[in-house]
């Protein structure tokens, strides 16, 4: 009756000891897993890290094993098709939910051990490949970015204090078959500071655009956090931001990112990002602009990039003035949004927002609840090995030794249903994270919105500006006009101003130009994420789903057997 | 030895043939009555029995739990050496007395009781159980009033009593450290056995209760999170918000199984761990029992070897207490007689108790399994038919969109 070890079986804090779960007696082999799931957290403090420390034990779930190592067992169940998205390659943006012949007859025996490690290796691939292409077309193309290897490395200029700054650096792998990239496999190595720089250039470069936004900084997590745990978890941020950048359609063509995955080196820091430098030379700007000294005019250059964060500060007044005067003033600005469906839509993406933010805090609450439910159903299962194996000792009469065996039978239904319980949420996690995906994504349509209306602030604020300088040509003009033979000063000053007239013109063209660019940016925008969006929530859906039933059936038959043995009195113990 | 259990629960036991004797009762309709801190519950007692010291077939009478407690305590006295069967516990705070679940749970232990006691082969004799079975409510209420103080303590009380008071004899008329004990193996492995089996219980009781917890949990959980899933749908709109709708439906329909289930694990399976840790809780008073019983006869040896020698002086010297002494020592020794008998009582009780424990436990809790996996079979089944529902309908969804 002795049965073999029980292999792979680490969870330390669930069971109380190691010791008692390698006396586990698993009569049935179905249930010897080899799914460490070690990564499992017992605390659901946030969902994100919950997931990306079950992303390891996920990618050695068997997406669609080869071989069912199981003999046919006629199950109907089998006949229902695994749950795909249409559009998509064999590449998947996410971990593909077992089907059901996959759930029922899951690798869970010893034989097929072996199978999930090849499955493994290749469906790490299959599954880490996240280009999904959710558009008919170029299906083939592909970008595959791996951030791995963070190393401690030192500061080696500037440091006050000897032994100075460290900092972490990551190795970024792409692998790909775009032409563009001149190289199919290619690594840099960066540091955080260098993605920082990256986002701010594609929030330049790709107004209106839904960009993903880059992870967080930190600093307080940084401080608290232990070491190894913040890298690793910085690490995979990382990763996540580096794919969902290649999935973006746009923004993988963009030279911002092929220089960052290529280049070797520190990345130059865009303009707007020097702090310093930027506060320094608006406030020598500024005095220079007032005094009338230098132009006090908004170069047509500088008008596609948002007055905030650049460096002209009296630009940065003037466009705050404006908007003042759009929010209190009597008089509507001479350009208003007009677009009503934009309005509408962007009422609607409000509301969406909330409700995908509702629905990841409820689906946050379901994991925890699955989690602990498993946990339960296994503590509750040794305490009942415990009450086996001491009744098994101490028996004095058969009674209890019949006693004991229903115990055992008890007990390692129990365990077998907390490492159901366990899986089944290690799946539940991936699918219902595309809730919080989509969250982060409403934080891009933010900005673009952002860029939108601040396009059309500096529009606004260029043809206030406009009417006032022709207002004053106006006057000037009248006034010089009385005056015989006319002014020498007061022609050069109506020479000047005709001039500053006319680079204001062009730069409202320019501002014009952008606003409309930005405006087209965010409808195809909003279309993509519709047509994306449904899909994704479509599969998610269709994947929980489909999680739930394989593991409820599983759950199901390892009670019944149960019930069935216990359900009479001169039975033997089973 | 049959087993009789209450109507009221699931069980295959085998009916007792008509031409045997029965005695069969229920504990039902618990009714608040009373008011503030004075409520309390009251419980309909009906007995059906053909056993001729009773009066009639049939009988109700309405009894209140500390009329159990008279009865419990009323057998712990008279049948010492027998597994009283354990009562519920008395609710310690207020504000809990009264909810359903309580109620609930408290009636099932208490016909659990009375039933144990119906079917116990010695304990269906007792006068007390009559009494508590047929007396008006007004003779009960003055025989509940009379009890002196040392009924009202707990079993545990009582136990400890005796320790102390065992300690102290044995210091002063032994003159020894160490307070006298059987030097009986079987019977240590047993107390040892008695002792590790309680603590093993209460954990397993405890994560019992903890499961059925959890199931409440997941039901809350899914219950928000099908709403949660019905207002992104109302958002969507189109084929796929009606898909999140749908989800969200069965997620709240499947938060009410979950519900249900919690409810059932408490009344099947953690009520009868619980049940089960106060039972063995029992057997520790009665071993307290046995181990004074045992003191008390061998002080009594004590003294009567002392009376003895004491006897012999005084013969020798012809003393005029002679006849005294002798009157007093055979008084002593009709004493320890007694004692003896009683303690020998308790012995063989004892051995008859704990096999007759050791197999109604096997099948309590081979029921209490049976109950258990069968819930947890049932309410998977219905989970995986429920999301399996759905999936047509997503399917549909994804041909559409």
């Amino acid at each position: 009756m002795m049965g073999s070890e029980n292999p792979g079986f680490e969870e330390s804090h669930l069971f109380a000891s190691r010791e008692e779960m390698e006396n586990l007696v698993l009569d049935d082999p179905l249930t010897t897993t080899t799914t460490t799931a070690t990564n499992n957290n017992n605390s659901y403090s946030s969902f994100r890290s919950a997931k990306s420390s079950i992303s390891d034990a996920a990618t050695r779930h068997p997406l669609s094993p080869p071989v069912l190592s199981t003999p046919a067992e006629s199950d109907p169940l089998l006949s229902p098709p695994v749950f795909r998205n249409p559009n998509a390659s064999d590449n998947n943006s996410y971990i593909e939910p077992p089907s059901y012949a996959d759930v029922i007859f899951s690798p869970f025996d010893d034989n097929s051990a072996n199978e999930i490690n090849r499955v493994d290796s290749s469906s790490h691939d299959l599954d880490s490949s996240l280009t999904l292409s959710r558009s008919s077309s170029s299906t083939s193309d592909y970008i595959k970015i791996t951030v791995s290897n963070p190393k401690k490395e030192q500061e080696t200029t500037n440091s006050l204090v000897p032994g100075g700054n460290t900092y972490y650096t990551y190795l970024i792998t792409t692998r790909t078959n775009i032409a563009d990239f001149g190289s199919s496999e290619f690594s840099v190595r960066r540091r955080f500071r260098d993605v920082v720089t990256l986002s701010d250039r594609l929030a330049e470069s790709y107004r209106g655009y839904f960009i993903p936004p880059r992870p967080d900084k930190n600093v307080v997590e940084s401080q608290v956090m232990q070491k190894q745990e913040f890298v690793e978890h910085r690490r995979v941020a990382l990763e996540k931001y580096l794919r969902r950048l290649a999935e973006h359609p746009v923004i993988r063509q963009s030279d911002e990112l092929k220089v960052f995955l290529q280049v070797e080196g520190r990345l130059p820091l865009s303009m707007s990002t020097d702090v310093a430098s930027r506060m320094l030379d608006g406030a020598v700007k500024l005095p220079k602009q007032l005094f009338g000294e230098s132009t006090a005019v908004v170069a047509p250059h500088e008008v596609v990039q948002p007055a905030k964060g650049g460096r002209d500060l009296l630009r940065l007044f003037k466009e705050l003035r404006q908007s003042v005067a759009n929010d209190w003033g009597g008089s509507k600005p001479p350009v208003v949004e007009e677009d009503k469906v934009f309005l509408e839509k962007k009422e609607w993406i409000h509301d969406l927002e909330q409700q995908i933010s509702n629905a990841s805090q409820q689906a946050e609450s379901l994991v925890k609840a699955q989690q602990d439910m498993g946990e339960t159903m296994g503590e509750l299962g040794l305490a009942f090995i415990k009450l086996t194996k001491f009744e098994n000792e101490e028996a004095m009469y058969n009674s209890q030794r019949v006693r004991a065996a229903d115990m055992k039978c008890l007990a390692t239904a129990a365990v077998k249903a907390s490492r159901f319980y366990r899986e089944l949420n290690a799946q539940t996690v991936k699918h219902l994270d595309t809730l919080h995906e989509y969250l982060g994504l409403m934080l891009a349509v933010h900005g673009a919105f952002s860029d939108r209306s601040s396009a059309l602030l500096t529009v606004q604020t260029l043809l206030s500006e406009l009417s006032t300088l022709h207002a004053r040509a106006e006057k000037l003009e009248a006034a010089s006009s009385k005056i015989f033979g006319g002014d020498k000063s007061r022609i050069h000053k109506i020479e000047e101003l005709k001039e500053t007239i006319r680079v204001t013109e062009d730069a409202k063209n320019v501002a014009i130009r952008e606003y409309e660019r930005i405006k087209e940016n965010n409808k195809c925008e909003l279309e993509r994420l519709d047509k994306e969006r449904r899909v994704d929530f479509l599969n998610m859906l269709k994947g929980f789903v489909v999680n739930q039933v394989g593991y409820a059936e599983k759950i199901s038959d390892v009670w019944a057997k149960v019930a069935e043995e216990t359900s009479g009195y001169a039975k033997d113990s089973c | 030895m049959e087993q009789q259990r209450s109507t009221s629960e699931s069980s295959q036991s085998p009916r007792s043939p008509p031409s045997q004797r029965y005695l069969s009762v229920s504990v039902s309709d618990p009714v608040k009555l009373g008011n503030g801190v004075q409520g309390y519950i009251s419980y309909r007692v009906i007995t059906k029995t053909n056993f001729p010291e009773y009066q009639g077939s049939e009988k109700i009478v309405i009894r209140r739990y500390s009329d159990f407690v008279w009865l419990r305590d009323r057998l712990f006295d008279k049948y010492k050496g027998i597994f009283v069967p354990p009562l519920p516990e008395k609710s310690a705070v207020e504000k809990f007395r009264f909810s359903a679940e309580f109620i609930e749970t408290r009636r099932q232990a208490l016909d659990v009781f009375v039933n144990r006691i119906a079917s116990h082969n010695e304990l269906q004799q007792s006068e007390d159980l009559r009494t508590f079975l047929q007396a008006d409510e007004e003779s009960m209420e003055r025989l509940r009033s009379q009890e002196t103080g040392i009924f009202k303590k707990k079993p545990a009380d009582l136990m400890q009593m005796f320790k102390d008071v065992q300690s102290k004899v044995s210091d002063v008329v032994l003159g020894k450290e160490k307070p006298l004990e059987e030097s009986n193996p079987e019977y240590e492995k047993l107390k040892h056995y008695v002792f590790e089996l309680e603590n093993h219980l209460t954990e397993a009781q405890k994560h019992a209760y903890r499961l059925l917890k959890r199931h409440r949990e997941l039901g809350q959980s899914l219950s928000g999170f099908g709403k949660a899933a019905k207002l992104l749908g109302a958002c969507e709109g189109q084929a796929l918000g009606k898909a999140f709708d749908e989800l969200g439906a069965k997620s709240e329909t499947l938060s009410i199984k979950l519900q249900k289930e919690a409810h059932q694990l408490l009344m099947n399976f953690e009520e009868p761990m619980k049940d089960y840790v106060r039972a063995v809780q029992s057997i520790k008073v009665t071993i307290g029992e046995r181990a004074n019983a045992f003191r008390h006869q061998c002080e009594l040896a004590e003294t009567m070897k002392l009376k003895e020698i004491n006897l012999d002086k005084l013969m020798l010297t012809r003393s005029d207490r002679v006849g005294e002494a002798e009157q007093e020592y055979k008084e002593l020794k009709a004493e320890s007689e007694e004692v003896t008998r009683r303690f020998e009582a308790i012995v063989r009780r004892m051995n008859e108790e704990i096999v007759r424990f050791q197999e109604q436990k096997t099948q309590d809790m081979r029921i209490a399994f049976h109950e258990f996996a069968k819930g947890q079979a049932r309410l998977a089944k219905s989970i995986a038919d429920a999301w399996r529902s759905l999936l047509p309908k997503l399917e549909a969804c994804s041909d559409t969109s």
